[in-house]
């Protein structure tokens, strides 16, 4: 006996559902701030104060949103092919490592414009062949990727302190960072369209990566959706014994997949070292690999979903530091907390009004679109 | 009527814009086996599950024994003494039978009282019934046909008086099969009301008092068993006369295109499934292998296609070898000519959530017509998905459509569309008419035929020996991973069943 099937329209999966996910993460968020004694309506009125309020905080939200496209992709692209990449994080981290052995060779060389599709590459690859020894290990040896890509973040963050400290660090300087980049590794920001808009800005790091990251999220549309790769890429997802059949080789689509996640996980680098420090700090990522996953969750692993996702975290992230600045109360690591519902409501309890949601349009008769009864499938 | 243990008047079920149950009346007498046959999505199965509590009724009464019934739940249909037994079996595999019977009716905290009250009520029942199963054993050990008593006793043993079944000989064996009807008839005997729910003709006949048909979610029919034939039913069923045995002239057997030598496959637990076969398949046969589900049929097809490594052995395809120890591969073979419908169309022949288009060129979307360089042709996808759609009648006749959306018998259609009409030397065929209905079965029989008449070497799987029977020109039979017997396409049913079951040749014969 089959359950009955009934189509929501798509505006109801890719808006609707996520919509009333979000809201009710804010109204459990919201609950949270009024245990802490706080004003959940004031915390609300800052937080999109502060992600939204002036054309200062608009770009800082971008920015932020930026770094989350390409991690949020980069999970997505692994989810098409049925691969969980937890690796975002360390993938990102060693993604700096190629951005900056263009910066720090070529700076002084060439202008930006021939730096950034250098760094891009550098970045890509860095972050491509970290994601590598995870994949081949999967591929190869059956070594569960989830459990393989956490470990390798912890080995990232150990590689990079290491290279920070002892390698890339100049003589003579106390904080484990690398020199300023000159201007040639530096992009240029992007400012100014916001303030199209009448906004003034004085200083954000918004800059050319969200342009990059935009592109990106087409390419890798494109990549899923109309390429043949793509599509033995789904079709390993969703049936590895249809895959086999179909002739799709399992090692080569979960190298492939996972370089390719790698790859845009690296390229998250490029936005904060070369978009905003111009320098490789330590731990400059920051947990953008790890918010990568709750947008691709959110977005439903396609592109049209992870932009407005990334952006959404990205106004968590700017309007969070805002409610943190302006009630004590509420610490960073209660922002944190708010993240966490939202991830947990948009991502993991992702079907819990689906049911209810799917019985309501059901009895509506809602229209040619719902087509209905799978029955008897036998 | 007093004595109608079931009657369900005027019910009406909608999902959106499909109605599924259409005013349906139907009366079933108490003591009797009725039956309800029906293609896929006629609405039996809605209709049983408005009546077990799954859905409820849009409009329409209910009445259990002459007393209006309110079924909201399932809870709510085992109060009125309804019980049914799931195609697939809702068992705990890893518990005892009688674990798994006292699930739901556990009682208090500690089990022993209620286990020990269920052993005896086990023992009532079998006693009665004549429904023996060790109630110690762990479901998992235990044949198909064991589960499903296991099922059965499930359900009398929370009181059920009515029980429906759900095409409960879809995975039995015919001597399976066989055990249950005796069970079903003791069942009758003792009282109780039996709802058979099958597309099974030979079953109806077989077994039931009465039979109602359904159509497009109205009931169209109820005939005394006794009263009407296979063809009626079959008729009332798809709505035109239907062939139930396909016409095939001759064989013409050519030259040899599969040769198969000495081949050992091992499953994943290193246990020897398939046993030094050896058999060729000319162009222009169809053969046959029969088996009782589990001898190793699955693993040879699964070998020869490339899915599964051998352990030894050697196939030669146009007397060319294929690795089949190692580097076999089904892309590979594909280019060689060879074709695979796979046994299991759900899983391995198609991605259901795909689009119809994208499962049509599943495994050959590697071919030059279906890419421009890197990219999909979509366009040229769409007008291959469109034209067979149009020369297999898929229905709904729309490529877009997700492929879980279709029902058993166009998924079935959709697969062979893809490996026939890629014109293969090869065609290999694992139960191609599984779960799917009458209409359907007819179109792919002949299909098949067609395929061996444009002189094609078709080799066929089936655990239904009626389709290996008419379709085939040879006939092997595998039992315990070794060919115990070869005869041709008019064997008996009989004999074959004897060789199914591992009886040497020599007593088959006498």
């Amino acid at each position: 006996m089959s359950v009955p099937y009934a189509k929501l329209p798509r505006w109801v999966d890719y808006g609707l559902i996520p919509l009333i996910n979000l809201i009710v993460a804010f109204a459990v968020a919201g609950l949270v701030v009024l245990l802490v004694g706080e004003s959940p309506l004031r915390a609300a009125a800052i937080m999109v104060e502060g992600a939204f309020g002036r054309g200062q905080n608009i770009a800082y939200t971008l920015f932020y949103a930026t770094s989350f496209i390409f991690t949020g992709l980069a999970v997505a692209v692994a989810f098409h092919g049925g691969l969980f990449n937890i690796g975002g994080e360390g993938q990102a981290y060693v993604g700096g490592l190629g951005v900056v052995l263009v910066a720090l060779n070529l700076d002084g060389v060439f202008p930006w414009w021939v730096n950034f599709p250098l760094a891009v590459i550098g970045a890509g690859l860095a972050g491509a062949l970290w994601a590598l020894i995870p994949a081949y290990l999967q591929a190869k040896r059956g070594s569960h990727i989830v459990i393989t890509t956490i470990m390798f973040n912890f080995i990232a963050a150990s590689l990079m302190v290491y290279l920070l400290v002892d390698v890339l660090k100049p003589l003579g300087q106390m904080a484990p960072q690398t020199r300023a980049f000159a201007e040639g590794a530096q992009l240029p920001k992007l400012n100014w369209i916001i303030e199209l808009f009448g906004a003034r800005i004085r200083s954000a790091p918004f800059n050319i990566s969200f342009l990059l990251a935009l592109l990106a999220a087409f390419g890798v549309w494109v990549l899923i959706w109309r390429t043949k790769l793509g599509y033995e890429i789904r079709t390993q997802g969703h049936s590895p014994k249809a895959a086999r059949y179909a002739g799709i080789g399992e090692a080569r689509i979960i190298i492939i997949t996972m370089m390719i996640s790698g790859a845009l996980a690296g390229m998250m680098a490029l936005n904060p070292v070369m978009g905003a420090q111009n320098r490789l700090q330590l731990d400059f990522v920051t947990g953008a690999g790890f918010v990568g996953i709750a947008v691709a969750l959110m977005g439903r692993s396609h592109p049209v979903g992870i932009v407005p996702a990334a952006i959404l975290f990205g106004m968590l992230y700017q309007g969070g530091a805002e409610i943190a600045f302006e009630m004590p109360a509420i610490s960073r690591d209660m922002i944190v907390v708010i993240q966490g519902l939202v991830i947990l409501f948009a991502g993991a309890l992702e079907h819990m009004f689906r049911p209810a949601i799917q019985t309501f349009f059901a009895s509506l008769g809602a229209g040619k679109r719902v087509t209905a009864a799978r029955e008897g499938r036998v | 009527m007093a004595n109608a243990a079931i009657q369900l008047i005027g019910i009406n079920k909608s999902f959106g814009p499909v109605h599924a149950n259409r005013d349906i009346h139907l009366e079933v007498p108490r003591g009797t086996i009725h039956g309800i046959i029906g293609e896929n999505g006629a609405g039996k199965s809605t209709l049983m599950s408005i009546l077990y509590g799954f859905y409820q009724a849009d409009r329409g009464d209910i009445l259990v024994n002459g007393t209006k019934a309110s079924i909201k739940t399932p809870n709510d249909a085992i109060a009125s003494g309804i019980g049914m037994v799931h195609q697939h079996f809702m068992l705990v595999d890893n518990f005892t039978v009688l674990e798994n019977i006292i699930l739901g009716t556990e009682g208090n905290a500690l089990l022993n009282t209620s286990i020990a009250k269920a052993r005896a009520e086990l023992k009532r029942l079998e006693r009665e019934y004549g429904l023996e199963v060790n109630p110690d054993a762990v479901v998992e050990d235990l044949a198909v046909g064991l589960q499903q008593r296991v099922e059965i006793l499930k359900a009398l043993y929370r009181g059920a008086d009515i029980l429906i079944l759900d095409e409960p000989t879809g995975v039995l064996t015919p001597a399976e099969a066989d055990h249950l009807f005796r069970i079903l008839a003791r069942l009758k005997e003792e009282g109780k009301t039996v709802i058979l729910i099958t597309h099974k003709l030979r079953e109806i006949m077989a077994i039931t008092d009465n039979v109602s048909v359904m159509r497009q979610g109205t009931m169209v029919a109820t005939r005394k068993t006794s009263e009407t034939t296979v063809e009626e039913l079959a008729e009332l069923m798809v709505g035109r006369r239907v062939l139930l045995r396909v016409e095939k002239g001759p064989a013409n057997p050519g030259a040899v295109k599969l040769s198969v030598k000495n081949l050992t496959v091992r499953d994943a637990r290193k246990v020897e499934m398939v046993k030094d076969v050896s058999f060729e398949v000319r162009a222009g046969e169809i053969v046959g292998i029969a088996g009782v589900a589990g001898n190793g049929q699955s693993e040879l097809i699964g070998t020869i296609a490339g899915l599964r490594k051998a352990l030894s052995g050697t196939v030669l395809l146009d007397g060319e070898p294929i690795d089949v120890t190692g580097t076999a591969d089904p892309g590979n073979l594909r280019d060689r000519g060879l074709a695979h419908v796979p046994e299991d169309r759900h899983h391995v022949g198609l991605v259901l959530a795909y689009e119809e288009q994208e499962n049509a060129i599943l495994g050959y979307h590697d071919h030059k017509q279906y890419l421009t360089g890197f990219f999909l042709n979509r366009s040229a996808i769409r007008a291959d998905a469109e034209e067979k759609i149009r020369n297999y009648d898929i229905r709904p006749a729309n490529p877009h459509l997700k492929t879980a959306n279709f029902s058993g018998g166009n998924q079935q259609k959709i697969v062979l569309a893809r490996e026939i009409e890629k014109d293969p030397g090869v065609l290999i065929v694992g139960q191609p008419t599984r779960g799917v209905d009458v209409g359907a079965i007819e179109f792919i029989h002949k299909r098949l035929i067609a395929m061996r008449d444009a002189g094609k070497a078709v080799l066929l799987i089936s655990v239904e020996l009626d389709e290996i029977r008419s379709l085939s020109d040879r006939i092997l039979v595998m039992f315990d991973g070794r060919i115990v017997g070869e005869r041709d396409g008019e064997a008996g049913e009989g004999e074959l069943g004897l060789l199914m079951a591992g009886v040497e040749r020599r007593e088959a014969a006498e």
